[in-house]
């Protein structure tokens, strides 16, 4: 087995073991707990609450991912192309406001809970997909589009069979980097009600419960190191056969 | 056999392509040679309606080219391109396959045509089908950039500097090889480049563009022999004519009854063969053979008469 593997399956069995026996870690967090405080968060299951922020980021991650790709496919068409520079302002926008101050200015419209952090998420995770599938379809190779073109595939077809396929690594990278800020911003969703990970965290920072903020800040940790991870692993999957092999001498 | 009418393109004020017509015969090998910026690209293009013509039009075996849509019109007509446009994510085979596919050729007789023209490019099919493009080398990216053109059997190919990006050895194998495969399945070409060697090597009949017009259009003898213009001229290269019309002409033609001394050249050999043998080993005459057998010689005073024609 390879390090890299059992380096995997290490961090797997911990995250599994956070969630699923939190109790055994007491002498881990006790010195960071309050002397008559608890040492683990048990108001909540912490796999509930697992479960929970990770179908509320795949919900968002995945509305921002069809949302962006459709937009980036409509600007490089060319009737999409007067809009360009539009699409990346709106999309700017959307990064640049506090997420924090979306959850805030959505509560009044969308009630507490999973919706207004669902709203924060999406918004959140439009930018790096959009311009990431921006670059990725308007540097397509040009001979090979052209030869596209010249064979007689139509828009359709080059969109769906060259165009899509080539800039999946890329676009894949934007949604890599979109679920990274989704799983961390997430947490702040509890602020609102959402039940997410990072009702541990709020706990521990309510009561200075320090242990209670590092539990729910190393599960999301852990989270996001092996849904990183595992990304990685088939954007290199995908490009792997694309890359030029070392040449035999002739 | 392919019809190219008064055809123009305008960008602007300035014609990329100047109301040239063309005939080309079917099974023929037809280049169109120029400098860059004379409108051979821009003429290959509007036979496939890449670019659509300002004006004039294009008929392939009697049905106009804007009676289709452009996809579909593509689809019957292959082309491949310099630095070939493989398509990287995916196999040699499925490469290939492109155009069948799009034709929806069921799955056992695209296999077949796949294996039979990676067979017809030297490649053993199972050596390389499952390939993908930046596995292969240069000259094995080409063939089969020309082999994905040829998959359908297109009524017409279209290449637009298909050798440009090799080196001169592999280039003249790529040559040789299109030759020999476009005598065999019987393909009709067109085919542009701005070397008058390879115009001069793989044409039937030779176009010579310039400023958007075709100056010249004719047998490639014509051309070196009877160059219309100064440009003409110039593209065949002075120093070089005698040596380019040699290189036209077989041993065969000017074969004479008689005997010479040394190694021996084939009827099927370029006058340009024989002169160097000549030159090389210091003979006034060569031995000629067909099959083995020597039927005559050439002498170097013919060479010398069939080129010198030209005060």
């Amino acid at each position: 087995m390879r390090p890299a593997t059992i380096l995997r399956l290490a961090l797997l069995g911990l995250l599994l073991a956070l969630v699923l026996r939190p109790h055994a870690f007491v002498w881990m967090f006790k010195p960071f707990a309050p002397e008559r405080g608890s040492a683990i968060y048990d108001r909540t299951s912490l796999l509930s609450l697992a479960m929970n922020h990770l179908v509320l980021v795949a919900v968002a991650s995945l509305a921002a991912t069809v949302i962006a790709v459709a937009l980036a496919i409509f600007v490089t068409r060319p009737a999409g192309e007067a809009f360009r520079p539009l699409s990346r302002t709106i999309t700017n926008i959307g990064q640049s406001f506090p997420p924090v101050a979306v959850l805030a200015l959505a509560v009044p419209a969308l009630g507490f809970g999973a919706r207004p952090t669902l709203v924060a998420l999406f918004l959140y995770g439009l930018l790096p997909i959009f311009e990431n599938a921006l670059t990725a379809l308007s540097t397509l190779p040009p001979r090979t589009m052209e030869a596209a073109r010249g064979m007689g595939l139509n828009r359709w077809q080059r969109l769906i069979q060259v165009e899509l396929p080539l800039a999946a690594p890329v676009i894949l990278a934007g949604v890599r980097v979109s679920v990274m800020i989704a799983l961390g911003t997430a947490t702040i969703g509890s602020t609102v009600a959402a039940r997410t990970l990072g009702e541990p965290i709020i706990a521990g920072l309510l009561t200075n419960n320090t242990a209670f903020v590092l539990q729910g800040g190393l599960i999301v940790g852990l989270f996001a190191v092996l849904i990183y991870d595992a990304f990685v692993q088939i954007e290199n999957r995908l490009l792997d056969r694309r890359r030029p092999a070392p040449r035999k001498a002739a | 056999m392919i019809e190219i009418d008064q055809i123009t393109k305008t960008y602007g004020e300035i014609n990329a392509v100047d109301a040239v017509s063309m005939l080309i015969e079917t099974g023929t090998i037809t280049v169109v040679v120029g400098t860059s910026g004379s409108g051979k690209t821009t003429l290959l293009r509007m036979i496939n309606r890449l670019v659509e013509p300002t004006s004039g039009g294009v008929r392939i075996n009697g049905e106009p080219t804007d009676a289709i849509a452009p996809y579909l019109l593509r689809r019957r007509i292959g082309y491949a391109i310099q630095g070939h446009g493989l398509f990287p994510h995916q196999t040699v085979a499925r490469n290939i396959a492109a155009v069948p596919r799009l034709l929806d050729w069921p799955a056992d007789r695209i296999n077949a045509r796949v294996d039979e023209l990676l067979t017809l490019f030297g490649m053993d099919p199972d050596e390389f089908r499952d390939r993908f493009p930046q596995e292969l080398s240069g000259g094995q990216q080409q063939r089969v950039g020309v082999a994905r053109a040829l998959a359908s059997r297109p009524d017409l190919l279209l290449m637009d500097e298909p050798f440009g990006a090799l080196d001169p050895i592999i280039r003249a194998r790529a040559q040789d090889d299109l030759r020999e495969i476009q005598r065999k399945l019987g393909s009709t070409i067109v085919l542009v480049t701005h070397d008058m060697d390879e115009a001069i090597r793989l044409g039937d009949r030779v176009g010579v563009m310039d400023g958007g017009k075709l100056v010249q259009y004719g047998p490639p003898e014509e051309i070196v022999e009877r160059p219309a213009n100064g440009f003409v001229a110039n593209m065949v290269g002075d120093a070089e004519r005698p040596m380019r019309l040699l290189s036209l002409i077989p041993v065969r033609d000017l074969t004479e009854e008689g005997a010479a001394e040394g190694s021996t050249v084939p009827e099927t050999a370029s006058l340009r063969d024989a002169l160097s043998a000549c030159l090389w080993t210091g003979r006034d005459a060569v031995p000629v053979e067909r099959d083995g057998a020597p039927i005559g010689r050439v002498t170097l005073a013919a060479i010398r008469h069939r080129v010198g024609q030209h005060p």
